[in-house]
């Protein structure tokens, strides 16, 4: 109807010359961009089971159940049928015994693994060289996985992974069916360093559940394209849980519907992680540790540029909104798509953790000396006698800030000031800034255990069933003290807990355009883009003396108006009579 | 006695009331932009300020055209004679119920004080307004058009506001004017004749 409306006004122009107004009228012709998604044959309308992987030590923490594999399941058009190999004709012992195996064929993947962040859990920070990856930095949740491997390396995608030793260069202890399972049946625990279940086993300790042996051979046999359920079996579980790191990352995304993920949308486009996150060579796009957080020039399309193929422009282009009559393209200068079409993330009752409190792990325990584990009203982990304290939310309001791709580490030794809140990674960039746009983040704080003479953060030994780790013994100073030497870090000896935080940029569960945000979301006194500087934002920032030196002849000139008006009706009145 | 002349031509009566709709709907949309008050939301606002800004515009391409080819712009041509007397009445014989006293002819359709309140809107906010507004419209080509090393959105966006706090001080003026006087001169906006 207002469209119509507004034709109507063009109309009202055409009152004047209707041909030459027609000419002058602005188009709407569309001028979409968005890429089709892939053909259907890429991606099979059942989704495939795929492997379960519980990351970290979640002893008592809801374990996803095993996905079955649906009946209806078929093998994406491949040319090759693995169970007819002769090489997987056998049974195997071990994971590195299939690899072995795989690399027999595919006589590249080894090495290319090799060298890729899920192998190595490093990267060089190509801007100030800070040794990153999981290896390097310590995070907001579970610290830092030195001293903790065996527990850890549940989500390395390799064997044997359980100390400072560990040899990177060996082949066999490369896991292809971690990304490679389609069976769902291949699961790794925490306590192995990497490897799967080769005997049928309780877990978690004590709770009366089974996970099977895996079947090597049955799940080698086949193998097929990663599936969501592949990368989310580590990435849907990090620090600990479902959803718990991310926030825009849960196992809701294994079938999530439109509202949740519009790409993802299982009955719908139906993506696979990998349909943006393309890999080459096992090189995975997309990561989070070398990121672009805004994309100049020609549009990023697939095929055509070399760099960041993962991000939103790769299919929609640099304007990517069709009206041409709208100003919506005109935003790509300042924000990340993220912004708008991410207007909340944890959007589903998993939720995600938005805090972590250490200082308060061992603090309470059961009367027997045991430890003990509170829920929150959705089930999510509340008080841990071996973490602490954690708050959980869903339907999260981002923080918006802007940003420029460049994440900014505490690295381990890294000095560290206990008076203020510590930024764990701080997000580089600036409002005028032409590579900065304003991003949608996830805000993690907490307390973490740190050293108050050296003032440096603390690597803690938490897992593991020995003398000194911390949720076997409840005691920090031996946890500390063997997780410093691991880390090859000094340590005072004192110990105390500092308030930190932790960002991360949010750009998964994309909304359909209709739960997009609204102008007026932004463009308003109290909007979501209230605390940013540094751009005039129209609906929001006003020139105050002028809005008042303007109002206030505005009420002179109408209340003169009214006095004139008064008077004459007055004089003329009396004059009348 | 009383001679009745057609004083305003069509196209003009076209023009001034399309105008009247189109600014007092950019003046409700374009405050509300400003965060003055909620109404049609940011969004709606700013997309129909903005249709009613080319709306406008092309009415105001033809509107030149016809000033120039009849002629017509003659009667903006600033006067000072008999401003005093205009001033006067208003101030002081409006209230004692005195004539008006300005008499339109074909030559003569606005009084000294309406010609310059005119020239003014036409030649000092009506610039302000477009110049600010067509900017503040085509924000993201700056950097193309290498205007973002001179201008600032908040100095652009400031300059559109103090024009359109003209504007609404004129259109204060003008429809209590308007108003206010011989009932004769509102017909005649509406019909084209006027008696004189």
């Amino acid at each position: 109807m207002l469209k119509k409306a507004r034709i109507a006004l063009l109309a009202l122009a055409a009152g004047a010359a209707l041909t030459a107004v027609a000419a002058t009228a602005p188009s709407v012709a569309a001028t979409a961009t968005a890429a089709k998604p892939a053909p259907a044959s890429q991606s099979p309308a059942t989704v495939p089971a795929a492997p379960v992987a519980v990351p970290a030590a979640a002893a008592p923490n809801p374990v996803p159940l095993l996905a079955e594999r649906s009946p209806e399941y078929k093998k994406p058009g491949s040319t090759a049928d693995h169970g007819k190999f002769k090489e997987l004709q056998k049974t195997f012992k071990t994971g590195p015994d299939v690899t072995k195996a795989c690399l027999a064929c595919h006589t590249e993947a080894g090495h290319q693994v090799q060298h890729t962040k899920h192998w190595t859990w490093a990267v060089v920070n190509p801007q100030n060289k800070q040794n990153l990856g999981k290896k390097n930095v310590i995070n907001n949740y579970c610290t830092s996985p030195i001293s903790n491997e065996k527990d850890c390396m549940a989500c390395h995608a390799g064997y044997g992974w359980t100390d400072g030793q560990f040899d990177f260069s060996k082949e066999e202890n490369v896991d292809c069916l971690i990304c490679h399972d389609s069976t769902g049946t291949y699961r790794k625990l925490p306590g192995d360093a990497g490897h799967p279940v080769y005997e049928r086993r309780e877990f978690p300790p004590g709770s009366g559940k089974f996970v099977e042996a895996a079947d090597l051979t049955k799940i080698a046999q086949n193998v097929g394209r990663p599936s969501r359920r592949n990368c989310g079996s580590c990435h849907f579980y990090g620090a600990g849980g479902d959803g718990t790191k991310h926030g825009d990352l849960d196992s809701s995304l294994n079938k999530p519907g439109k509202y949740l993920d519009v790409h993802m949308d299982a009955e719908g486009l139906n993506f696979n992680c990998s349909t943006c996150h393309a890999t080459k060579g096992h090189q995975v796009a997309g990561s989070r540790y070398q990121m672009d957080a805004a994309l100049k020039g020609g549009v990023h399309t697939r095929g055509k540029a070399d760099e960041s193929p993962a991000s939103c422009q790769s299919c929609h282009g640099n304007k990517p909104h069709k009206s041409k009559l709208s100003l919506l393209n005109d935003h790509t200068e300042k924000l990340a798509c993220q912004t708008c079409h991410i207007p909340e993330f944890a959007r589903d009752a998993i939720g995600t953790e938005m805090s972590w409190d250490w200082s308060t792990a061992t603090k309470t325990m059961a009367p027997d000396g045991k430890p003990i584990l509170v829920k929150d009203s959705a089930g999510r982990r509340s008080y841990d006698s071996k973490k602490g304290n954690f708050v959980w939310d869903s339907y999260v309001i981002p923080r918006y800030t802007w940003f420029n791709g460049k994440m900014d580490y505490k690295t381990l030794g890294d000095k560290i000031d206990p008076s203020k809140v510590v930024a764990i990674n701080t997000p580089g960039g600036t409002a005028g800034d032409p590579d900065s746009r304003i991003w949608p983040m996830k805000v993690h704080t907490g307390k973490q255990a740190y050293d108050p003479v050296n003032k440096t953060l603390i690597v803690t030994h938490t897992a593991g069933e020995d003398e000194t780790s911390l949720w076997h013994n409840f005691d920090w100073k031996k946890a500390i003290g063997t997780g410093m030497k691991a880390a090859n870090l000094p340590w005072s000896g004192e110990y105390g807990f500092v308030s930190t935080e932790m960002w991360w940029p949010i750009t998964h569960m994309v909304a359909p355009k209709q739960d997009a945000l609204s102008c007026e979301q932004c463009h308003s006194d109290n909007g979501r883009l209230k605390g940013i500087t540094g751009v005039y934002l129209p609906g929001r920032d006003h020139h105050r003396i002028l809005d008042l030196i303007g109002g206030t002849i505005s009420l002179l000139a109408l209340l003169g108006a009214l006095i004139h008006g008064g008077l004459r009706c007055c004089f003329i009145g009396r004059k009348g009579k | 006695m009383a001679e009745r002349i057609f004083i305003f031509k069509r196209f003009e009566r076209f023009w001034h009331w399309s105008q009247a709709v189109l600014i007092i709907s950019m003046m409700i949309t374009g405050f509300e932009i400003h965060g003055v008050y909620k109404l049609l939301g940011f969004g709606q606002a700013v997309s129909w300020h903005t249709s009613a800004a080319w709306a406008l515009l092309t009415i105001w391409a033809f509107a030149i055209v016809w000033q120039f080819t009849t002629g017509e712009w003659k009667q903006y041509l600033p006067t000072v004679k008999k401003v005093d007397v205009m001033i006067k009445y208003y101030a002081w014989d409006i209230f004692s119920g005195a004539p008006h006293p300005f008499h339109k002819s074909l030559e003569h359709k606005h009084n000294p004080l309406q010609r310059l309140a005119y020239l003014a809107f036409l030649a000092f906010m009506s610039p302000i307004v477009w110049i600010s507004g067509l900017l503040y419209l085509f924000y993201a080509q700056w950097r193309e058009l290498g205007l973002d090393r001179f201008l600032s959105l908040e100095d652009v966006a400031s300059f559109h506001v103090v024009g359109a706090f003209f504007v609404l001080w004129f259109l204060i003026a003008h429809v209590y004017l308007a108003i206010s006087g011989p009932k004769e001169h509102l017909r005649a906006m509406i019909t084209g004749w006027e008696e004189v």
